[in-house]
């Protein structure tokens, strides 16, 4: 099962932030710092996931950007190194430019791929369906 | 829209009001919806099951949906089902295999892909259920082998998403039942990961072998090379996943090379979590496998000093209880503890050392206990190091308490010691209360030595306390206070009432009243030790203040003597562990020579080896030491938690418990020797002798069912030769079972000889007197060839009733039958959920009642149980009873004033509407049909509303109220019980609808 879903930038600042299990909300930051300063700390020949306390982090770096999923000990971790990837690829299809000033529109397409902490949906066309048809409406 | 909204945050009060909203949705036209709806059902069933447990034929109709995604989506529903049942989805594994076979074999439209692969984390999805549903379970296995095979060889594709296949692949096919063809398919796959040059891959493998390697320790052979890398490897999370991997396959040989390396990454670790979790491991591993003291004591010792004060405090109460308890070799445990108090007189010697406060614990309690056995180091010097680590800033004031305790101790043994005193003097005017405490204790001990001698005697850590709660030693004392004009002693709350009345008067009595309370009070609550409490009043005399202190002292006397208290509970498995070591080195050592040598001494690696490939090479044969014969060893492991159990249980569960074991162990021999069979005899007989050895060991009573179990040996002549000749050499109980540990060479054929045993049709029938009573039909539960079971349920008025008959269908009689029901969180079974039956004669039934009660409600839940008996061989059934909430409903009797009453004070309620089918259109025909199906007494009607009331035995109410409107009856239920309204709801709409 999947726990978080965080995007960070380098420079430690969380971008986006999703939780599948509560976690109190002052927690959160203290949480997002310490997953932030395990990842930030690897270098890239090392290995993409960590264990951390009794969950196991899985990040994937692009750029500037990082993302970091949290997820419990029976989720296979390739798949979710690789869901990370089907994520940031339909998030280039969706916007074609910079990301950061959309983040309604990100959180939509996440909630659409991961719900109550489980992958639900990762055909492409399907995630952006019901986004396109807001596109359409805002318009018309 | 709003259906997402559903399915990310909703309330559980609120489904019943959305939920047939959501099961129109199922039906519409467009897929997104339907998916959308089954995924807000998710959610619905993750926050409420019992609220959608109706629509289970729905969720099927969406896992046969014409679209993937709504099928995905269900799956989701699924696999949290099986998760929790997997036995009631088994005819579903069919639907399963074909859905990943479309899927695997690219028959979804291409943009269900991912880089070519076909919904990649649909497959996932899949195999993960498949795997919970083959597991431990041949036939249903049977249907995946050859998907799986199938998945296997498509995903070969060069890409990481594919490898996340495969590896979910190969954890599934190491989940269900096994076959060796795709076991060799998986162990190359991980082969293929753990070689790969990518760290995740890496990663990925070196957790398949993990995983693997409890089923097949001969897999880590193979890969030792590559393990010994990973284990110097960089990254240190690499490394810890291999140490997870390495403690997996530590055994008694290897296990010093293992532990070392833990430590050595324990030294270089600084998360707080992996510490805790690392340290737990190596106390496990030193307890279990700990070649020699000193190395235990070492181990042990680097691991509090290490491990600090995170450790787990159940590690160092392990330890000292291992040490206080000692093994049935008193020569043993004299080494153990002598070198144990020479260690840290070692560790002590070095000044200024700051260690852990749990470890300075651990030692002042050793010293204390075991100070004499080490003859050439005086007393005084000990005393002396302890009395310099009191003075230590760092040590806190509960590991002071520690040490004064030891103090006391030693200083009981010795004659007068200047450093005792001292002690005594500047402790007594000492801030810290405690300190002071144990010092005046001391002061009054030491005046008295022969009390002293007989308040602390040595080595006494085990005996038992009395403690004798009554007090009644302390009768003449209160007598004595009694007579002098002391008030009585008056409960608190007496107390309290009694200074509430005097508030209002006059108070003439003030001091008299609360001086007598704080002397008795003080007796109340030292309830520790009686030689505490006599030694206190002995020496502190009768004025208040002492006997304030005296409780105190009782106080701190009880935590020192904790060790005592827990001394006399249940031996702990690491002595077990430790009592069959001596057994496991000789296996182990003729392994050693077969298995873990060979690929170490490869004549042609040996000559082209670099010295630091050498070394690789050393340290690889130490670390896989023994590993072939590990089946050996987790047998061994098995055979330890069997006779733990033993020594838990009475007499007669342990021969019930005996042969669960025996089945058990049968299983793991039959599927552990499988492959091991052609390479290792030898080792295997060898191992199976030790675990034989020390099953006898700990079972010496069950040599009766030796006896029983030779009484049916039916001489199969090829059988029997074997077994004649093991018989005589160790007469065990498990023979029967020792043969078929062989399974691959004879096969046993128990049915080909209960073949003559005709079908006779022995339907059995209720005695009179339960005959009249409401009843189920007599249905068959299972059956052998030798036995059959039948059920019928007796719907007593105030409880259910299961009559089990037995029938025994052979010619000859039947012994030791015993019948044990599981326990499970919904059901109780009152009195005891075992039935014994010693004799069943030939051709006849007996029967046995219990009497069950529903615990959590639910609308309907499996009870398993299982008969065992004895014919040629231990033989057990399992069966399972499907018992309904309705089973524990009964109608309730009341009148509408009470209904009223009992109406306002529940709590929980739950509404729903219900569509009234035509032919029941009124509210009385309605109530009819809830009265007759439901087993529910109808209180009242009034206009076109109606009351009913029923009970969930033994006596949880349940009311409801009813109301017709326009076609619709409007249920409302209440009840104290959460649960309870959901399922009779559930019950209502399924009787409703049938009508």
């Amino acid at each position: 099962m999947i726990k978080f879903f965080l995007m960070v930038n380098k420079q430690g600042q969380t971008r986006l932030s999703r939780y599948y299990e509560h976690v109190e909300i002052n927690k959160r930051a203290i949480l997002e710092a310490e997953v932030i300063k395990n990842c930030l700390s690897r270098s890239k020949d090392e290995c993409s996931f960590i264990e951390y306390k009794d969950f196991k982090l899985v990040y994937r770096q692009y750029a500037a950007l990082f993302i970091v999923v949290g997820i419990d000990q029976t989720e296979n971790e390739m798949a979710v190194y690789e869901l990370i990837h089907n994520f940031v690829e339909v998030l280039d299809k969706y916007f074609s430019r910079v990301i950061m000033f959309n983040l309604d529109r990100v959180h939509i397409i996440l909630d659409e791929m991961v719900l109550n902490g489980c992958i639900v949906e990762t055909n492409r066309n399907r995630i952006l369906a019901p986004l396109f048809v807001l596109d359409k409406v805002a318009e018309g | 829209m709003a259906l997402t909204v559903v399915s990310q945050i909703f309330p559980r009060e609120m489904i019943p009001a959305v939920l047939p909203l959501i099961e129109d949705k199922l039906q519409h036209s467009k897929e997104i919806i339907r998916r959308k709806a089954v995924q807000a059902l998710y959610k619905f069933y993750l926050i409420a099951p019992n609220q959608v447990q109706h629509i289970h034929d729905k969720f099927r109709k969406a896992l046969c949906d014409r679209d993937a995604g709504v099928m995905a989506a269900s799956l989701h529903i699924y696999l949290q089902m099986i998760k929790e049942n997997s036995s009631g989805y088994k005819d579903l594994t069919g639907s399963f295999v074909t859905i990943l076979k479309q899927v695997v074999g690219g028959k979804l439209s291409a943009d269900f892909n991912y880089h070519s692969v076909p919904a990649p984390w649909l497959q996932i999805q899949l195999l993960r259920i498949l795997g919970l549903l083959g597991k431990d379970d041949p036939r249903t296995s049977e249907l995946m082998y050859d998907v799986l095979d199938e998945s296997l060889r498509r995903a070969e594709i060069n890409h990481n998403i594919t490898y996340a296949i495969l590896f979910e692949c190969v954890q599934t096919i190491y989940t269900i039942y096994p076959k060796s063809e795709l076991l060799e398919k998986a162990a190359k796959c991980i082969g293929k990961f753990v070689l790969s040059p990518k760290i995740n891959l890496k990663y990925l493998g070196l957790k398949a072998l993990t995983y693997v390697i409890q089923q097949d320790p001969n897999l880590a052979l193979q890969h030792q090379m590559t393990i010994i890398e990973c284990l110097d490897h960089p990254d240190p999370i690499i490394k810890r996943e291999t140490l997870e991997l390495l403690y997996r396959i530590t055994n008694g040989q290897n296990v010093i090379v293992i532990v070392q390396k833990m430590l050595d990454y324990l030294k270089e670790s600084k998360e707080e979590y992996a510490i805790i979790n690392l340290v737990g491991k190596i106390a496990e591993l030193a307890e279990k496998y700990a070649p020699s003291n000193e190395w235990f004591i070492q181990t042990m010792n680097a691991v509090f000093s290490v491990g600090g004060d995170v450790v787990h405090s159940d590690i160092p109460n392990n330890f000292l209880r291992l040490l206080a308890e000692g093994f049935d070799d008193g020569k043993e445990d004299y080494q153990l503890r002598m070198y144990a108090v020479q260690s840290y007189l070692a560790l002590l010697e070095e000044e200024d050392k700051l260690y852990p406060q749990k470890f300075l614990q651990v030692m002042s309690w050793v010293l204390g206990e075991y100070f004499s056995l080490v003859t050439d180091v005086d007393p005084e010097v000990i005393l002396i190091k302890l009395h310099s680590l009191l003075k230590k800033t760092f040590v806190t004031s509960e590991t002071k308490a520690w040490i004064m305790a030891a103090v006391t101790k030693i200083a009981s043994h010795t004659s007068c010691s200047k450093t005792v005193d001292e002690l005594i003097q500047e402790f007594s005017s000492s801030l810290d209360t405690c300190l002071r405490q144990y010092a005046f204790e001391l002061k009054h001990l030491c005046e008295d030595k022969a009390l002293m001698k007989s308040l602390l005697p040595f080595d006494a850590s085990c005996n038992d306390l009395v403690v004798d709660a009554s007090l009644s030693f302390l009768d003449g004392f209160v007598a004595e206070g009694l007579g002098h004009g002391a008030a009585p002693y008056k409960p608190h709350h007496q107390r309290q009432e009694e200074k509430l009345s005097q508030e209002k008067a006059l108070n003439f009595e003030p001091y008299g009243l609360s001086f007598a309370s704080s002397v008795s009070s003080s007796g109340v609550t030292g309830r520790q030790s009686p030689t505490g409490l006599s030694f206190g009043s002995d020496t502190s005399g009768n004025s208040p203040e002492m006997g304030h202190k005296e409780a105190n002292t009782l106080k701190l006397e009880g935590v020192r003597k904790l060790w005592g208290k827990e001394g006399y509970l249940p031996k702990k498995e690491n002595k077990v562990g430790k009592g069959n070591e001596p057994e496991a080195a000789p296996c182990g050592s003729l392994s050693a020579g077969q298995v873990g040598e060979p690929p170490a001494l490869q004549p042609d690696q040996g000559a082209s080896l670099s010295e630091e490939d050498k070394e690789k090479q050393q340290l690889a044969s130490t670390l896989f030491v023994g590993l072939g014969s590990s089946a050996g060893v987790s047998l061994m492991g098995k055979a330890d938690t069997a006779t733990q159990k033993f020594k838990r249980k009475s007499k007669i569960n342990e021969t019930q418990q005996l042969n669960e074991e025996a089945s058990d162990f049968q299983n793991s021999a039959a599927s552990d020797f499988g492959p091991l069979l052609d390479t290792v005899p030898i080792n295997m007989e060898d191992s199976e002798g030790s675990t034989h050895r020390s099953l006898r060991k700990a079972s010496p009573c069950s040599s009766d069912i030796v006896e029983d179990n030779l009484a049916f040996e039916t001489p199969q002549s090829l059988r029997k030769s074997v077994l004649d000749d093991r018989l005589s050499a160790n007469r065990l109980s498990q023979s029967s079972l020792f043969a078929d540990s062989n399974i691959e060479i004879f096969q046993p054929s128990p049915s080909a000889q209960c073949d003559s045993a005709s079908e006779i049709p022995l339907v059995p029938s209720l005695s009179e007197e339960l005959e009249e009573l409401p009843h189920s039909e007599v249905v068959g539960l299972c059956q052998s060839d030798a036995l059959a079971l039948h059920l019928c349920k007796v719907w007593r008025d105030d409880s259910l009733l299961l009559i089990i008959f037995v029938s025994n269908k052979t010619t000859s009689a039947l012994h030791a039958v015993n019948l044990v029901f599981e326990e499970t969180e919904h059901f109780q079974i009152l009195e005891s959920a075992t039935s014994q039956f010693p004799v069943i004669e030939a051709e006849s039934v007996e029967h046995c009642q219990k009497c069950v009660r529903m615990i959590k409600v639910c609308t309907q839940a499996i009870l398993p149980g299982s008969v065992g008996y004895q014919s040629e061989m231990e033989t057990r059934l399992q069966f399972s009873v499907t018992l309904s909430l309705m089973d524990f409903i009964r109608p309730m009797e009341m009148t509408t004033e009470d209904f009223g009453k009992l109406w306002l004070s529940l709590s929980n309620d739950v509404k729903q509407n219900i569509k009234m089918s035509s032919c029941q259109d009124s509210l009385s025909a309605a109530l009819d049909t809830l009265q007759q199906k439901l087993k529910l007494h109808r209180v009242d009607i009034i206009g076109n509303e109606g009351i009913l009331a029923c009970q969930l035995l033994p006596s949880v109410p349940c009311l409801l109220h009813c109301r017709t409107h326009s076609g619709l009856l409007a249920l409302w239920f209440r009840s104290p019980c959460a649960a309870l309204p959901d399922g009779l709801l559930y019950q209502c709409q399924k009787v409703m609808e049938e009508s």
